[in-house]
Order: C-alpha cells, then structure tokens, then sequence
C-alpha cells in the first residue's frame, strides 16, 4: 500500500507543480491546493499505513496507528484552508485592481514604478 | 448572493440546522475520548453556518446570528492563550494542564480538564476565522 | 543587582522618562531634567577612589545567561574608574553646554537627550564590564547611540552622511573585535578579562593568538580613529557641537584607547602588538596633524588635531607595553609610557573638551566656522579667546598647561624606545622620536592657527552673518571649567598622579607589581637641560616660523597627499556595495512569479537528487508493506484521474469540483487509514472550500488558458515530473529505511495517564503539542484579518473619495 500511495503522491505533486507554474491564478490556487492534499498524504505515508487500530484508546487494540502524523495534518489541513482562502481573495483583488489575472502581465520590479 | 427561493432547501434547514450544531457541539465536547475537539466541531458549526447562508441570504442571517466574528475570533484566542498562561500562576510551565473528577448530584462523575477550556478557544477560533472569511467575501460587492 | 549596576543602567532606564517631562514641561529645557543624572554618577563613582588608590577593585556579578558563561560582571578598578569619571564628569559638562547651545523651542531635545543618555550608560559599560560578552553589547551600542547624535540634524545630506560613516566604520571594527573574543574564548574558555589576564602566557604561543591580537586592535583601532580608518572622525563634525565635544574628546574615540589598555597584560608582551600599536599610533600622529594644518574649518581642525592627539596616547600605550618585557619595577624606563598615555588622556579630554567648546561659541555667535572668514574676534569675544589660547597652547605643549608636561613626558617616551634592546630597536628605533618631533611641530602650527587665525588679524563683519558679541554666561562655564583644570593640573600635575594616573597603571601593567605594590608617580616641570627640552624648544621655533610663512607653505600642504585618497576608496567602496549586489539580484529577481517557483522547484529537485545519489539514500524495501485492499486502489485511480483532469479542465466549475473530488477521495483515505479525525475534518474542510470558491467565483474571471510557447509547457512538464519523481523517492525511502523507532508510543502510553484522554490526536493538538495549535490559531485568525482587511479598508477608501 505504501508503495502505491508513493506514486499517487508522486502524481499529485507533478500535477500541482504544473498548474502552479501556469499563467492563470486560479491554476495557481487550485495547484496549491492539491499539494497540500499530496503533502499531508506523504506525511501520513512516511508514519506507516494500517499498522494498528485509530489512535482512540479503549478498544483493547494491541497496537495503534502512529498519531502524531495525524495531529500535525489536522493543523495542515486547517492551516490550508486558511491559506487557500488568502490566496482566493488575494486573486480576486488583484484582478479587480489590475484588470487580469495571467501573472505574467503582473510582474514588475521595484524600478518600474 | 441573490435571494433565491427554495423552499425545500429552507424548510429542510430549519430542523438540520438544529440537528448540525447539536452534533457539531457533541463533537467538540466528545473530543477529548473520541474522535473530534476543537477544529472539527469548529468547523461543522462553520458549516452549518454557510448552509444557513446558501439557503438565505447575508443579510437575514445577519439579523438571526447578529454574531461580529472578528470578536469571536479573539476572544477565541484570549481563551486559548488564557488557559495556557493560567497555568503560570500556579508556578507550572505554560501551557500545563490540568484535569480532575467531578462528582454531580444525579448525572453522575464528571471529568474537567483546562484542556477543553483551550479547546473552547480553538473552537471560537475556527468558527470565527471561517465565518469571517465567508462573510466578508459575501459582503464584498 | 548592585549599585555599581544600578549606576552603570541608570543612564539607559532614565532615558525613558525624558520624552514624558519633554512633553509635560514644555517651558523648561529639558537639558536641566537629564543633568543630575552625570553629577550624581559622578559623584557616585568618587566614592570608589579611595578603594582603587590602595590598589584595589570592586567586583559585583550578576548571572546573565550562565550556560554560556555570560555574566554580567561589573568591575571597578583604576583603570574603569579613570574612564567612568572622564565619561561622566564631561558628560556633565558637556549636558550644561548643550542647555545653553540647543535651543528649546527650535531643536527636538527629547531626541537629543535620550541618544546622550543611551551613548552615556553604553560607555560606562564598555568602562565597566569585566565580561567580553557584555563589553562587546555595550560597544555596539556606543557604535549606534552615536550614529543617532552624529545624525542628529538628519535633514542634513552632510550628517547622514558622516553617521553612516562612522557606524559602518565602528560596526566593522565591533564585529573584529567580536571575532577576536570569541578566539580568545577558544583559547582560554573564559570571557572574563579578569581570567584572561591570568591566563595570557599561557596562550602566548597559541595559534590563535595573532588572530585574536590583530581583531581586538581592530575594533580598537576603529573606534579610536586610527589610520586608515579615521577617515569617519572628520565627517562626524556634522554632529552639534556639544556632541562632538563629548564623543570626540573624552569618551568614543577613547573607547580604542580603552580597548588597547585594558588588553595590555593579555597581548602586550608580543612583538605584533608593540609594532602595530605604536607604528600606527605615531604614523596617525603624524598624518592627523599635517592633515589639521590643512584644514579651514573650527570643527575640521579639530577633528583632525583629535584624529592626531588619539595616535599620540595610541603609540605610548604600545611604547608603554615594552614595559612587560622587564620583571622589574625599579628603573623601568619604560612605565613612563603608559603614565605619559593616562595623563595625556586626561589632559586631551580637558582641553580638547574645552577648544570643542569655544569652537561652537564661534560658530553660534557669528554664525560660520571658516577661519577665512574669521578674524579680529578678540575684542568681542574676550573670555572665549582667553579659553581658546589656554586650551590651544596646551594642545600645542607650552608651558605651564598640563599639555606642556604630558607632551614632554611623551618625548621622554619616544625616546627611550630607541634605547629598548628588543625587536632590533636600536636601530630603527630612531624614527619614533623623528616622526614625534615632526609631529608635535605640525601640532603646535595647527594650535596657532585655530586661536590666531580665528581671534588676531583683521574683523571681517561683511563675511559673516550675524554680529559677534560674547557668548552668554551659561555657554562659557563649561570651557571656563575645563580650562581651570587645564591650568591646575599644569601646575599641580600630582594632584593626579596617585589619584588616577598610578592606579591606572597597576591595572595596564600589573605583573610588574609585587603584592602591595605601586606605581610611585611623581610629574614634575623641570627635569634640568635634557634632550625633551631641546626638542621642545625646537618645535617651538620652528612652529613659529612655519605659523608665520603658512600662507608659503599652504600649496605644498595641499599637493602633499592625494587629498582625501582614503575617503575617495571609502564611497567607491559603499557605492559598489550597493550598485553590484543591485545588479547582480536584478539579473534573476525578474518579478515574475513563475521564474521563482522555477528556481525553488529546480532548487528542490537538484538538491534531492544530490543528496540521494551523493549520500546513496534511495532504498526500496517492500517488506515491511501492507496490504492492498479495493477500496485502496480504486480510491487511488480516482485521486489520480481527477488530478490529471485538472490539467486539461477547460471551464473554471469543473476545476473546482473535481478538486473537490481528490479533496473527498483523501478524505476516504484516511477512513482507510485509521484516522477518523482527520476524515472528518477533510470532509468538512472541503465543504467549506467549495462554498468559499463559490463565494469567490462571482469576483473571479473565468479560466481562460493563456497563449502558451511549447517551450514553456515543456519547461513546465519537465519540472513538474522532476518533482513527481523525486517526492515518489523520497516517499519509497521514508518508508524502506526507518533510522529510528516512532516516537508514537509514549503518546499510546502517556495519553490517559498524564492528560486523561482517549483522542490521542487531540490530546496531541490540545495538550502535548498545544504551542503547535496555540500558534496555528494565531496563523488562522492573521490569515482572516488579512482577508477582512484587504476587502474591507478598501471599500472605506472608496467611501471617502
């Protein structure tokens, strides 16, 4: 399982580099959100995969999946959000200032001004 | 968003609304003995929050949840940093906590930690950064 | 927290309630609020002289940060105290002067008086400070309180300029000598001077020895202006007067002098010290006083002559550590030295203080500083002339002022280099008392000139601005007093010499003292007709006939060096470190987000690569997998569909929801993988994104796909698939090659025993890594603000247009 889920994370990532290397913001956004997805299931990955029951105690489960992984993805999952949210309303209010969203008409240098 | 008129979706909301938010706060109080806490009930009552606000819309929920978010965000945070620091003037390391047994006449032993207090926080936190970030957006003309 | 380290902050904390009684009492200059401070500290610190002059010290401590071996350790002996009195004795004066120099109503005094107050405590620590850690803090912030009172006047192009210059001079010099501390500290494993003293021979053959020598003078050499970094003094002159009568008299400029006396027992003995010491001393000696001769300007000249005055007390320190070289203390020739350095320090501080002084008088009194433009003021001007010919004749070593007895005292010196039997003295030996004599020759024509010049010859009313007139009395006490003791200490030289001279020394040499010992100092007029006096009487002459033809000479004076060739190398220097590094960052920062994901991405790859082909890390071990169920490889066909779908959405709702549909597959992963708290949060999460992204969808334009070069998609594809790949590496070796057990089962063992929950996952979240949650929180309600912000302060600027 491990090994499949290298390559899904591997694909995940691929296609988030593409999309955030593209012209168009949104591209940009929908890029960082999926490697955040490809992100947190790397961590998970790296702790191991099936390797007990959830980490909630009672169940006279003799071993338990690693919870620490978990706990540091549950802020990065929440943290992302809030990242993405940013970076939405930061998209749209540079198209409403500016009139596009291709990055490339965006770049300047300080000289410019 | 435009006021639209749905009336399936708003009858329905009326009794799932209540429903969400119990469970939201179920989750969030459970969090500590099963899977839940803070960000998760947080995040559900958020939710419930923009189904009410897809159904209606910014203004009427406006009145019904006369709630300034911002504020909820800090007190959420003044929750959060107040436990952690509370723990300060008991000569123990920030962020220490506490926990103990309770016994409540007809419900039963009860189990009280300072970590649900920050949890609570949390709570606030997440409730009030989602609803701030829906809200303004929504305003936004 | 003792007295001495109430005194050595007090300077610092007061500063704090200036501004407060700038703004409540208006009407009184706030110059009166801040002069108790000095006086009392001055007369605080008399009270150890009485300890010092039997030879002892005072030491107070304080644990700062002990696991470093940092303490704040506080240390009176003759040495610190010589120091602590001339800082506040002449901060004193100096505070007095500027209430009548600054004008209260024109100049932002709560400014000025907060800098003087932080530059006063900054010093008296530097003095102080038996710890190299602590006396290096209080260096820098000498370096920069007296940035802000050089660029005081900060409208000015000028004064800018000069306290740039002088921070970036004295800053690099602090950073030397922070080098040199730490190698000491390497050596010796100790940053008490104290403990180093003890511990100098056995460094001495130490590898590291040089190193630390040529850093500590560094920093010594810059602070105290010494050739080729002087060149910052001279610009420094932008600073008010009263500013640069303190720092550039009696305290900075001598921090240097300090630096070299107080390392004297750890370096002295070596060959280097005493060759850099006392060569750059007397070279700076030299070139300081042709360079003031050349000078127009008050302030100029005296810059220079400080510059000059400062090599002098330079070279005798280094001359003066040729004492360590003889056990002995009974006719040792060479201790004349370092008294001829200590009373010389004292000497300049007073009458260098007082002409500083009379300077600004001139200049607030006629409105310029230009000896061109002035002449004929003695008649208006008379107790100012009378302070500047006292001050400028002891400057120049005329008798009976004090300068008169120290500049003999330094010839004497120089002198006796010449019959040291070390480092082949005898016969190169000969230049020091040469370049000394030619020196004080240049020395005694400047002094001339700044007194003759400026009140002899004739009044030119229509060159200046204002009508002169005598200053007002408040101005005049200041230099009155330091002329006085320009006069008692000529004629009364022992007065100083067991209070302050002696016990100085025993802190510069003390291996030359048996226990109970001391320097038995006496400084008297008349050593009968030796070779001092003639080479007095020969600077004399020949300085009046080079006074009296100077308007012959002036040509020769400005074809000698290249003029100002080092301050020339100083803005090619500043001005090269600005435009190359501009340059160089503008070739690739070309303000394209694309190129800069570009560069981290490659950067990522690269360094990847490298590191698991370099360090052979790749491993690939399945044997410790589990299973693959259905469900697994269905949900993973799914993430990986709706992902490359993406890529080829055309519309921008189908991107959206088909990331949304990875969003909810990941969601099921972590059903599958045990972890219900984060498939609930994701689940959430998603629902709350796709409403966010509807939200925004009615600002947002459409996807439109930009006019792309197939270059640039392939650039793209090859990047994103190096990433691709290298992550899978990476992912494949997490997994194979685990170095060390998970640290998962204290939490499996510790959760309900010491936090009494279940949810190991939030009692992680909430309990054992509750500063990770406490400051995501944070991050999350930033991020909210942000967003509030960026929509919000908007519409109300919009409102108000």
């Amino acid at each position: 399982m491990e090994i499949l889920m290298a390559f899904v994370i591997g694909i995940l990532f691929m296609t988030a580099t593409y999309l955030m290397l593209s012209k168009s913001l949104l591209r940009i956004i929908v890029g960082t959100g999926l490697l955040s997805h490809g992100a947190h299931l790397l961590i998970l990955t790296m702790g191991g995969l099936k390797r007990g029951a959830a980490p909630i105690l009672g169940g006279n489960a003799e071993n338990y999946t690693d919870p620490l992984p978990q706990a540091l993805i549950l802020t990065a999952i929440v943290i992302s959000f809030g990242v993405t949210a940013f970076f939405l309303v930061l998209a749209y209010r540079t198209y409403q200032e500016l009139g596009t969203d291709n990055v490339e008409e965006m770049r300047g240098t300080e000289k410019d001004d | 968003m435009r006021k639209t008129n749905n009336l399936i979706l708003e009858t329905a909301i009326k009794v799932l609304l209540f429903f969400i938010v119990l469970y939201s706060v179920y989750i969030f109080t459970a969090g500590h003995y099963y899977p839940g806490g803070g960000f998760i009930g947080g995040l559900m009552t958020a939710g419930a929050i923009v189904l009410l606000l897809i159904t209606y819309d910014i203004k009427t929920v406006e009145e019904l949840l006369p709630v300034n978010y911002r504020i909820l965000t800090a007190i959420g945070l003044l929750f959060a940093i107040g436990t952690s620091a509370g723990s300060l003037l008991f000569n123990v390391p920030f962020l220490t906590h506490a926990f103990g047994d309770v016994h409540l006449p007809l419900l039963g032993e009860l189990s009280l930690h300072t970590a649900t207090l920050f949890d609570l926080g949390v709570y606030f936190v997440v409730v009030g950064v989602t609803m701030t970030i829906i809200q303004t957006i929504g305003e936004d003309e | 927290m003792s007295s001495l380290h109430l005194a050595i902050l007090a300077p610092l904390v007061l500063s704090i309630f200036i501004p407060l009684f700038y703004r409540i009492f208006r009407h009184i200059h706030a110059g009166w609020f801040v002069l108790p401070i000095p006086i009392v500290l001055f007369v605080y610190f008399l009270t150890f002289l009485p300890e010092t002059m039997r030879g002892r010290s005072l030491i107070e401590m304080i644990n700062w940060i002990p696991s470093l071996g940092i303490k704040f350790t506080a240390k009176v002996d003759g040495l610190g105290l010589l120091f602590a009195l001339l800082i506040t004795g002449i901060g004193a004066l100096v505070v007095l002067y500027s209430i009548y120099y600054l004008a209260k109503n024109k100049e932002k005094l709560n400014h000025f008086y907060v800098y003087l107050l932080l530059f006063m405590g900054a010093m008296l620590g530097v003095v102080l400070s038996d710890n190299l850690i602590v006396m290096y803090g209080f260096w820098e912030l000498t370096s920069f309180s007296s940035f802000l009172l050089i660029g005081y006047w900060y409208e000015r192009d000028k004064s800018r300029y000069g306290a740039q210059k002088s921070m970036l001079i004295t800053v690099f010099g602090g950073l030397a000598m922070l080098g040199g501390i730490i190698l000491l500290y390497i050596m010796t494993g100790t940053f008490s001077v104290t403990e180093l003293i003890s511990q100098a021979n056995a460094i001495f053959n130490n590898a590291l020895f040089d190193p630390a020598l040529v850093c500590i003078l560094l920093g010594a050499f810059t602070k105290s202006a010494q050739f080729p970094f002087y060149i910052w003094l001279p610009d420094a002159m932008e600073a008010p007067t009263p500013v640069s009568a303190y720092l550039h008299s009696a305290t900075m400029v001598k921090a240097g002098i300090y630096l070299v006396a107080r390392f004297t027992p750890v370096f002295g003995e070596h060959f280097l010290w005493f060759l850099l010491v006392t060569s750059v001393g007397i070279l700076t000696l030299v070139w300081g006083s042709i360079f003031a001769v050349k000078q127009t300007d008050l302030k100029a000249i005296l810059a220079f002559s400080t510059v000059s005055q400062l090599g002098l007390i330079m070279s005798l320190l280094g001359a003066g550590a040729a004492a360590l070289h003889y056990e002995f203390l009974d006719e040792n020739i060479y201790t004349v030295a370092v008294t001829a350095a200590i009373f010389h320090l004292v000497n300049h501080a007073t009458f260098k203080g007082s002409l500083f002084m009379a300077a600004g008088i001139i200049d607030h009194e006629t409105g310029t500083r230009d000896i061109r433009k002035l002449g004929g003021l003695m008649h208006f001007m008379p107790i100012t002339f009378t302070t500047s010919i006292i001050g400028a004749f002891s400057m120049a070593g005329l008798p009976p002022f004090n300068g008169f007895l120290s500049k003999e005292m330094f010839f004497t010196a120089m002198v006796h280099v010449t019959e040291m039997d070390l480092f082949n003295l005898n016969t190169w030996g000969i230049l020091f008392p040469v370049l000394a004599w030619i020196a004080s020759i240049f020395t005694f024509v400047y002094s001339m000139i700044l007194v003759f010049k400026t009140f002899t010859g004739k009044y030119q009313p229509d060159k200046l601005d204002k009508k002169p007139h005598e200053a007002p009395m408040g101005l005049l006490i200041s230099p009155v007093i330091l002329v006085s003791l320009v006069i008692i200490f000529g004629f009364f030289p022992n007065l100083l010499s067991d209070s302050l001279i002696s016990p100085a020394m025993a802190s510069i040499l003390p291996s030359l003292l048996e226990a109970g010992e001391e320097f038995m100092v006496h400084i008297s007029f008349w050593h009968g007709p030796n070779i001092e006096l003639f080479m007095t009487l020969g600077v004399i002459i020949l300085g009046i006939i080079l006074f009296k033809t100077h308007a012959k000479w002036k040509k020769i004076y400005k074809a000698v060096p290249e003029k100002l060739a080092l301050n020339r190398f100083y803005d090619f220097l500043i001005e090269g470190m600005q435009s190359v590094p501009y340059k160089v960052t503008n070739t690739y920062m070309n303000g394209s987000i694309r190129s800069y994901l570009v560069y981290i991405f490659t950067f990522f790859i690269v360094i990847l690569a490298a590191t698991l082909i370099g360090k052979n890390a790749f491993t690939f071990d399945t044997s410790n997998v589990s299973s693959i169920g259905v469900y697994e490889v269905a949900l993973a066909i799914l993430v990986v569909l709706a992902s490359i779908c993406i890529l080829f959405a055309k519309s921008r709702m189908t991107s959206i929801i088909l990331l949304g549909a990875v969003g909810y597959t990941v969601s099921l992963f972590y059903v599958l993988f045990r972890a219900p708290d984060l498939a609930l949060t994701q689940l959430v999460i998603e629902t709350i994104s796709v409403a966010l992204f509807l939200v925004c969808f009615y600002h947002l334009p459409k996807l439109r796909r930009f006019e792309t070069r197939m270059r640039f998609r392939f650039t793209n594809a090859l990047i994103s698939v190096g990433v691709g790949v290298m992550v899978t590496l990476i992912a494949l070796s997490a997994h194979s090659n685990k170095l060390f057990d998970s640290i998962s089962q204290y939490y499996v063992e510790n959760t309900y025993t010491e936090a009494a929950g279940k949810n190991m996952v939030n009692v992680i979240l909430v309990d054992f890594r509750g500063f990770d949650t406490l400051f995501e929180i944070t991050v999350l309600a930033i991020a909210s603000l942000g967003i509030y912000s960026m929509i919000k302060l908007r519409l109300n600027r919009r409102k108000e247009e």
